[in-house]
């Protein structure tokens, strides 16, 4: 009977506790980057806050959110997934693509799907050589896709002659988008001009006197952090108009437009989900998770374009868990039945009305080959006077034929550096 | 005038405004070190808790709200008022002086006649132990800071570089106010150093700090005091740099862009803050405008580093720095 007890401890203290569903939360709460690390984390934690309140977990498992503080530093958060992997943890979002990058081998090798949601390695959309890496349902290319769709569009769908600047921070994020940027440019005939600011981007007086002297018709910024901030102040400085300024989802928060005030109105950005609090979803996130005093935060956030952007990861990393659920037929899933899930996502707009957020975000579904999505992406633009960001376009469908072959190549490239057989089998 | 000329002169006029930007933030680190010796880490800190500080007392924050709304589990944020700039101002360096105060009594005092590298780590500590102070007492949101400082474009010199060159040159309103603070702010120093009691008082403790307590100088007096004046800088270049990208935690790295200009300025001269400000703001300005789109732009830190390396090859002191001689 000693024994028995004995060994029933030892096995309980030597594997993971599978009582729960657990999602770790690389977050940053703290450094320079803690403005924008802390919206995420409270939306992703609330979310599954909400599912554990309300619905009693996923198929009736408990959620476990595991959170681990990265400060936005590499080093951190591979400590942080060294540390909680062990817990039976079931999907990673590093927030950073630095720990993507650090992740990729590490979690396919212990068999635990990432999911870098718009950040991260963009060739991870090939999932016959990703096999645990997700960046569904937009990556970078992509979104240099939809802004250049955005200026075809404003431009009777001829934009030859024309002259499009990139502002981006001077790091291999900053550079994503240059190579598709050029391709494009080959393809419309726009002139591109590319200009990088050096981290962290307190100072741009080089690069915006640049963009006067030069006079681009339309500026897009891969920027993050305090260089967000500074390039609005600095486009408003020499009145650059500020409907023809584009950036990325991650220079499109309300932390970058609120410091530059009136001038930042009309700032553009663009963003994979749909932005404000006017869903049916945030009835039910203010009754059972803010009133009842269980925010990850001071409740505060609730329809900010981070906090929705942390809340959608974890609603598709919630549906993923349930299809994973319904695929293996066990409540209690595994890291390897969750990557299945992911897998065979498929987010619908009946899904998404039924979860309580219509119109929320793109519908897209996942597959071996495509761990992407479908590459959609909106224009989102910034009201000073009423102090909140609304969609102005509908989703745009990026460039695949431009962006596939970029894929195919870096895939490949990875393939063959990292010994690994592209299958889908 | 080709146009190339033109946009050079420009460039150089604005790297002259953003080297005194450079250079308010490099003078409190001379300030401490001329008095003191100390290389002071948290300098850059202080700028941003200053800022955090002002702007949180001009929107009625109250402090520590979250702290306190975890524990009582209240829901206070605001006091409901907001103070004036002048006001909150003069209610941040009351701030300052006590913080001043409290790092001499808590930390320095004990540290009298310690090695040099112990004094910098006590002050690297310091750093990290304020910025976590200021996250705790005023959160980590990106505030936006308006002490009615005007920004934008000065439309006087754009039209009258207009009419004479027929283009018309940017100068940010911001930048101008900053020079025109930084003027007075040196002569302010140059007064009170030169003309003041306690200004000689410091200047005798930065020459010899034996000499000085044989006369009567309190230590334990000059070095609150020349804290707080450091502390006052730092709420100066603040307010100008949070002015630019609003408060928020990125701007202690501010303190990256005074360690070339204090390399070339030497550590303990006023003047030689400023120069080395201008000299590595018009230099690192031209040379990315010049030579930066021939290799990839994004130049002007590696720009001041190397010439700041230069100038300690050839010259250690900096440009105005004090040659230490030191006979065996």
């Amino acid at each position: 009977m000693k024994l028995t007890t004995l060994t029933i401890a030892a096995v309980m203290a030597a594997g993971p506790v599978m009582a729960d569903l657990v999602f770790p939360s690389l977050s940053y709460r703290t450094g320079p980057y803690a403005a924008n690390g802390i919206p995420f984390a409270d939306g992703y934690e609330d979310y599954f806050t909400l599912l554990n309140e309300r619905d009693g977990g996923i198929g009736g498992v408990p959620i476990r959110v595991l959170e681990c503080e990265t400060g936005y530093n590499t080093e951190k958060g591979v400590e942080c997934y060294e540390s909680t992997k062990g817990e039976g943890a079931l999907v990673y979002q590093p927030l950073s693509t630095g720990i993507t990058y650090q992740l990729i081998p590490k979690a396919t090798a212990d068999g635990i799907p990432v999911h870098s949601m718009g950040y991260g390695r963009t060739s991870a959309k090939n999932g016959a050589v990703f096999s645990n890496i997700f960046n569904y349902p937009a990556n970078y290319w992509d979104g240099a896709s939809h802004a250049v769709t955005h200026i075809l569009n404003e431009n009777g769908g001829d934009i030859s002659g024309t002259k499009i600047a990139l502002v981006y921070h001077n790091s291999a994020y900053g550079k994503e988008p240059i190579r598709t940027l050029e391709e494009l440019s080959a393809k419309h005939g726009y002139e591109f001009l590319p200009i990088a600011v050096d981290h962290p981007g307190q100072e741009q007086k080089s690069q915006w006197l640049q963009i006067r002297q030069q006079r681009p018709d339309y500026v897009l910024m891969w920027g993050w952090g305090v260089m967000n901030q500074v390039a609005i102040q600095e486009a408003a400085n020499i009145r650059f108009p500020m409907d023809k300024f584009i950036g990325i989802w991650w220079s499109g928060s309300e932390n970058d437009v609120l410091p530059a005030g009136a001038g930042a109105d009309g700032y553009k950005a663009l963003t994979f989900h749909n932005l404000g609090k006017d869903f049916p979803l945030y009835d039910d996130m203010q009754k059972y998770v803010v009133d009842a005093g269980k925010a990850a935060g001071a409740g505060d956030q609730l329809g900010t374009a981070l906090y929705n952007r942390g809340m959608y990861a974890a609603m598709l990393a919630a549906e993923a868990a349930k299809k994973a659920q319904e695929i293996s037929g066990v409540a209690d899933i595994t890291p390897a039945q969750m990557r299945d899930g992911m897998e065979a996502l498929e987010i619908t707009e009946e899904l998404m009305t039924e979860i309580g957020l219509p119109n929320f975000g793109p519908t897209f579904s996942v597959s071996c080959e495509n761990h992407g999505g479908n590459g959609l992406g909106a224009v989102a633009q910034w009201d000073a006077g009423a102090g909140k960001w609304s969609l102005i376009t509908d989703y745009y469908q990026s460039d695949q034929d431009i962006i596939s072959p970029l894929v195919a190549e870096d895939s490949a490239a990875f393939a063959a550096e990292s010994g690994i057989t592209p299958s889908c089998s | 005038m080709p146009d190339q000329v033109l946009f050079a002169m420009e460039v150089m006029l604005n790297g002259l405004m953003a080297g005194v930007l450079y250079a308010l933030v490099a003078l409190g680190f001379v300030l401490i070190y001329k008095a003191s010796g100390i290389f002071n880490y948290a300098q850059g800190v202080m700028a941003l808790f200053s800022a955090l500080t002002l702007v949180g007392i001009m929107e009625g924050q109250v402090p520590f709200s979250h702290l306190i709304n975890a524990i009582f589990g209240t829901d206070i944020h605001h006091f409901g008022w907001h103070v004036p700039a002048l006001v909150a101002i003069i209610l941040t360096i009351a701030v300052m002086i006590l913080f001043a105060w409290l790092v001499q009594k808590v930390i320095f005092r004990h540290l009298v006649n310690q090695e040099p590298i112990l004094l910098f780590m006590a002050t690297i500590g310091l750093a990290y132990f304020l910025e976590g102070f200021g996250d705790l007492m005023w959160g980590s949101e990106i505030k936006r800071l308006d002490v009615g400082l005007p920004q934008g474009i000065n439309e006087w010199i754009d039209l009258t570089t207009f009419e004479a060159f027929g283009y018309g040159f940017f100068i940010d309103n911001l930048d101008i106010s900053a020079t025109i603070v930084a003027i007075f702010l040196v002569a302010g120093l140059i007064v009170f150093s030169q003309y003041t009691k306690q200004g000689r008082a410091l200047r005798a403790v930065a020459d010899d700090h034996q000499a000085a307590l044989s006369v009567g100088i309190s230590l334990n007096f000059i070095w609150v005091l020349v804290w707080s004046v450091a502390g006052f800088v730092a709420l100066v270049a603040g307010i100008m740099w949070g002015a630019k990208s609003g408060v928020q935690f990125s701007l202690s790295l501010i303190a990256l862009k005074a360690l070339p200009v204090l390399m070339l300025g030497g550590f303990t001269s006023i003047p030689g803050a400023i120069v080395g400000g201008l000299i590595i703001g018009v230099g690192e300005k031209l040379f990315e405008f010049l030579i930066g789109p021939m290799v990839g732009g994004a130049t002007e830190n590696w720009f001041a580093y190397v010439l700041a390396l230069v100038f300690l090859v050839f010259r250690p002191q900096g440009l105005f720095g004090e040659k230490i001689i030191e006979r065996v």
